[in-house]
């Protein structure tokens, strides 16, 4: 048998040895083709919006939207940030920006800390009730935010609160409640008991115990919850729409208020500058959060 | 109940659920467990469990998963609620007391220490808690670091250290508190064997040193029996046997223990047992007699029973060669299965139609399918009840 | 379960109460008080004139609330199925060991990151006929191409359809990759060996075993049909006509537009029954067998 092995004269038999030759299968140039075809699909909402934002009114009315900006200017950018009107008022939409700021800063702040201090004595201490409390509040992330609405409209009347920071930074901290409380739960579900009752044995109470143990390890959630609870109070709409006031309109309203109720002509550059402005602080979150963006989608949806 | 917060009960009281081999009074004990009930739910774990661990008593609570040897080790620490009971160390009633009031240090599976601490940090917390003066705590973690030789990685984070370097720390963290007893949950199941090895050692040397009271809860036998002053096999909420390594070994109080303790396992024969002047047991043609057996009790008549011979308690030769004083009984068998295991080989064969294994020498040249002479070493065959499983 | 009584400490209790009132107060009272005025004849401000199911009579013979829940099962059939098979495959895709899979995942998620409203007006431009793709491709060299849909009332539900799958099928993307990455990569050693081609070790080994990613992801996206409301404001503004309504508008209007506070508080007491009536059982197996997750 050991001719086969030996050359034999003439023969152009391959012998299989050695690594296997690349070979470019048809199922790689499908999967490719597929890649190419989402990528445009996801790419071009954004690269339509950019390019029309640099150009003049006129270039868009003869142009069409994939072309590169024959004339680039930055004027709409400008128009959008310090001159966009929403009905008569022409200050732009660096107003909402500032609202959003404003809001989104304390609530987050504030959600957090909520919702760590009760996924710690949910999942620590579990006192009386602590299943009933939390079997309610996930539920309470399922329910339509219609079903909330208008009595707490009433009851933030009542209150003299309706239509002011205070009324839209405790909206988002309660409606953050849920998430917030099933993020840090099962963060601290995953940290073995045994260090709590070591806590225990060495004397730590309740805060003790949170802030000089659980805390310090929490980093890792806490930022995860930063990027989900900055980028969920961003891009509400909801409730900034009916709780924040006319004073306080956060940039989502704002940015809808501005492109969908101008009078006269459609200033379409100026609206996708405004588009893309509002949609900056997400996406500079989503940039540089890179996989945490993906482990708070994960965090925060598995259980529910 | 405020009554027996301030003086221990009566020992009679309390004594009547205490197996027989505990000659400890509660008075005398460092830890004393006093009827106690634990309930998960409707879920009773433990029942009127009772126990006393004498002062510097090493002692070990062995058992499967889920026997209950680490709920009554939290229960002791106070990290458990009790639905029924008392719980005494060194002299009072700490039924109700926080654990960090209790006296007693603890260890970990999982080591857990604090992550974000470094190693001085983690030893030092409960007595900064306590509001001790910073110059004794210092003093206090040097000399427990001195003790562990952990001097070199105060500085250090737990992450940093090696398994081993971590359940020392665990230990130390224990030390400082200066306490009278040491409770260990399984601290050394989470190391491999070498290290597991090397850990056993210096946690029996430290015992010999501090001479404080231990209760160690594993399901490693080997580490039950080199450690152990007294031995507590446990199995369903239940103290099945208490005593000696050496008593656990050579005369398991039923056959659950017999099973439990050594490896490999004892081989076990059902058959029938008769009483009488000449005792034997009898199973499919192979009769054994029992005239060497130390009965627990007086057997009479005739009844189902099971015999269990440890595999080091059958030696393999010919029968010819060795002295028979009454002491062997010879058989014959073939090799059904060898199992190397370096030092030793496991001899698998066949006594009366049932599996028995045999542990030789591995210069012991036997093959598979041979026919071989084995003696059972009657002196050392245990026998127990086929129904309830008691030591006969 | 076990609740050592030792640990149930004061402490806890009270770092517990600002979530119980907010529980008790925010949101089962809220949802009673809601219920309670869909039963009076409230109209711009809420009367305790009990006039039991009347207002449920009256949306019920409403013709927009029908359209309305019309449009939210297409809308939600179509952007949940949609989403599930592009994310899966898009997520299949990225598990190919592909040049520049980094850029590619980064491309997929980042409409995610953005708000409905901003998706909706991102469309909005897209989808606009006069200026938008379809004069595009007809100024290449298709005079009769038409993609109008935005304007037709037949057709402008699929535009949120589109929108909504650009926007969201980026998550499903990343729950499924994430689950893909944690198969135990001796299923494909095993499948190798066996011979199985990929596509059936896909279909029928890997999407069973994705459940629990695939149970996530409904659920997430199902949340969103529900909700839907910055999409179609930002969108179609419902329009044209009554064609995009659907219930979250519907309810929304009623409530701050058309004074017709006792029609909306019934269409959201219809709104949250449904989602309870879908949702507690899913809850009581999937959350009860979970539960014992926890800390024993």
């Amino acid at each position: 048998m050991s001719s086969i092995a030996s050359p034999a004269a003439g023969s152009r038999v391959v012998v299989a040895r050695g690594p296997r030759p690349q070979s470019l299968t048809a199922g790689r140039i499908g999967l490719y083709c597929f890649i190419l075809v989402t990528a445009v699909y996801f790419l071009a909402p954004l690269y339509v919006m950019l390019m029309t934002s640099f150009k003049s009114m006129d270039e868009i009315r003869l142009g069409n939207i994939f072309n590169l900006p024959q004339h680039f200017t930055l004027q709409p950018w400008i128009d959008a940030w310090l001159h966009a009107c929403t009905g008569l008022n022409c200050t732009g939409i660096s107003v909402g920006f500032t609202n959003s700021v404003i809001i989104t800063v304390p609530s987050v702040i504030l959600s957090i800390a909520a919702g760590a201090i009760n996924g710690y004595a949910l999942s620590f201490w579990k006192p009386r009730g602590a299943n009933v409390l939390f079997a309610i509040l996930l539920l309470g992330a399922f329910v339509p935010y219609q079903a909330f609405l208008y009595p707490l409209v009433r009851v933030y009347s009542t209150l003299g609160l309706f239509n002011t920071l205070t009324n839209i930074i405790t909206v988002h901290i309660i409606f953050g409640l849920p998430v917030m409380t099933l993020l840090f739960r099962n963060f601290y579900a995953g940290i073995p008991m045994e260090l709590f009752k070591a806590a225990r044995v060495d004397g730590a109470g309740f805060w003790r115990t949170f802030f000089s143990v659980m805390l310090p390890m929490s980093t890792p959630i806490i930022i995860v919850a930063v990027i989900l609870q900055a980028t969920n109070i961003w891009n509400d709409f909801l409730f900034g729409l009916v709780f924040a006031g006319r004073e306080n309109l956060p940039m989502t309203v704002q940015l809808n208020n501005i492109v969908n109720s101008t009078q006269g002509e459609r200033a379409y550059n100026v609206d996708m500058a405004a588009t893309i402005l509002t949609a900056l602080v997400p996406l500079a979150i989503y940039f540089f959060s890179g996989r945490w963006f993906v482990r708070g989608i994960a965090a925060g949806a598995v259980k529910g | 109940m405020i009554a027996t917060s301030t003086k221990p009960v009566a020992p009679a009281a309390t004594e009547t659920a205490m197996p027989p081999a505990v000659a400890l009074s509660p008075d005398e004990a460092s830890v004393s467990i006093r009827d106690l009930v634990i309930q998960y739910g409707a879920l009773t774990v433990l029942d009127r469990m009772s126990l006393n661990v004498g002062k510097g008593e090493f002692l070990v609570l062995l058992g499967p998963s889920g026997c209950g040897k680490s709920t009554l080790l939290n229960a002791i620490a106070g990290l458990l609620d009790i639905a029924d009971g008392e719980i005494w160390i060194a002299g009072k009633n700490v039924t109700w007391e926080e654990p960090k009031d209790r006296g007693i240090g603890m260890v970990f599976q999982s080591y857990a220490l604090y992550p974000r601490m470094t190693i001085e940090q983690n030893m030092s917390f409960g007595l900064k808690i306590s509001g001790l003066p910073k110059s004794e705590v210092a003093e206090r973690v040097a000399k427990a670091a001195k003790m562990l030789r952990l001097e070199q990685l105060l500085k250090r984070r737990p992450s940093e250290l090696s398994g081993g370097q971590r359940q020392r720390v665990a230990i130390g963290r224990a030390l400082v508190r200066n306490v009278d007893v040491f409770l260990f949950d399984e601290p050394l199941s989470n190391l491999d064997a070498q290290l597991r090895a090397e850990l056993r050692v210096e946690i029996k040397q430290l015992h010999q040193d501090l001479g404080n009271t231990m209760i160690y809860v594993t399901h490693d036998q080997i580490e039950a029996m080199t450690l152990a002053n007294r031995i507590a096999v446990m199995k369903g909420g239940i103290i099945q046997q208490l005593d000696t390594p050496e008593v656990i070994y050579n005369r398991p109080a039923n056959r659950f223990v017999a099973g439990f303790i050594g490896s490999p396992a004892m081989s076990f024969l059902t058959g029938t047992v008769e009483g009488g002047a000449a005792p034997r047991f009898s199973a499919n043609g192979l009769t054994v007699p029992l005239d060497r057996y130390d009965f627990d009790s007086t057997a009479s008549g005739q009844l189902e029973a099971t015999l269990g011979a440890r595999p080091e308690h059958i030696i393999v030769g010919n029968p010819a060669s060795g002295t028979d004083d009454g002491r062997w009984l010879w058989l014959d068998g073939k090799v059904r299965l060898l199992e190397p295991t370096g030092a030793d080989t496991i001899v698998w064969t066949e006594l009366a139609g049932q599996p028995l294994t045999i542990r030789v020498t591995a210069d012991q040249k036997l093959k598979v399918g041979e026919q071989f002479h084995f003696a059972l070493d009657l002196t050392r065959l245990s026998l127990f009840n086929a129904g309830t499983g008691v030591r006969l | 379960m076990t609740e050592p009584r030792r640990l149930r400490n004061i402490a806890a209790q009270i770092a517990l109460t600002p979530a119980w009132l907010i529980v008790a107060f925010a949101y089962v009272g809220t949802v009673v008080w809601t219920i309670v005025i869909s039963f009076t004849s409230s109209k711009s401000i809420p009367s305790y004139n009990f006039v039991g199911w009347a207002q449920y009579a009256r949306l019920f013979s409403t013709d927009r609330w029908y359209i309305s829940i019309n449009n939210i099962i297409i809308f939600g059939v179509l952007f949940l199925t949609i989403c599930l098979v592009i994310g899966f495959l898009l997520a299949v895709a990225l598990d190919q060991k592909i040049m520049f899979e980094n850029s590619y995942r980064t491309v997929i998620l980042y409409p995610y990151a953005m708000s409905f409203v901003v998706t909706g007006l991102i469309w909005q431009w897209m989808l606009n006929p006069a200026l938008g793709i379809e004069k595009t491709v007809q100024a290449l060299g298709f005079p009769n191409f038409s993609f109008d849909w935005i304007i037709r009332t037949d057709m402008a539900i699929y535009t949120l359809v589109i929108a909504g799958v650009w926007q969201a099928s980026g998550l499903v993307m990343a729950l499924m990759l994430a689950g893909l990455r944690g198969v135990d990569g001796e299923i494909w050693k095993a499948a190798r060996v066996d011979g199985i081609p990929a596509w059936r070790v896909y279909l029928f080994i890997i999407v069973p075993i994705l459940r629990p990613m695939i149970v996530t992801a409904v659920v997430l996206l199902s949340i969103g049909v529900v909700k839907a409301f910055d999409l179609v404001v930002a969108l179609t503004k419902g329009g044209p006509g009554l064609s995009t309504e659907v219930p979250a508008k519907f309810v929304m209007d009623n409530l701050f537009l058309r004074a017709n506070i006792g029609l909306a508080t019934a269409a959201s007491t219809v709104m949250l029954v449904t989602v309870l009536a879908v949702l507690v059982p899913w809850f009581y197996t999937e959350y009860a067998r979970r539960n014992r997750g926890g800390h024993a």
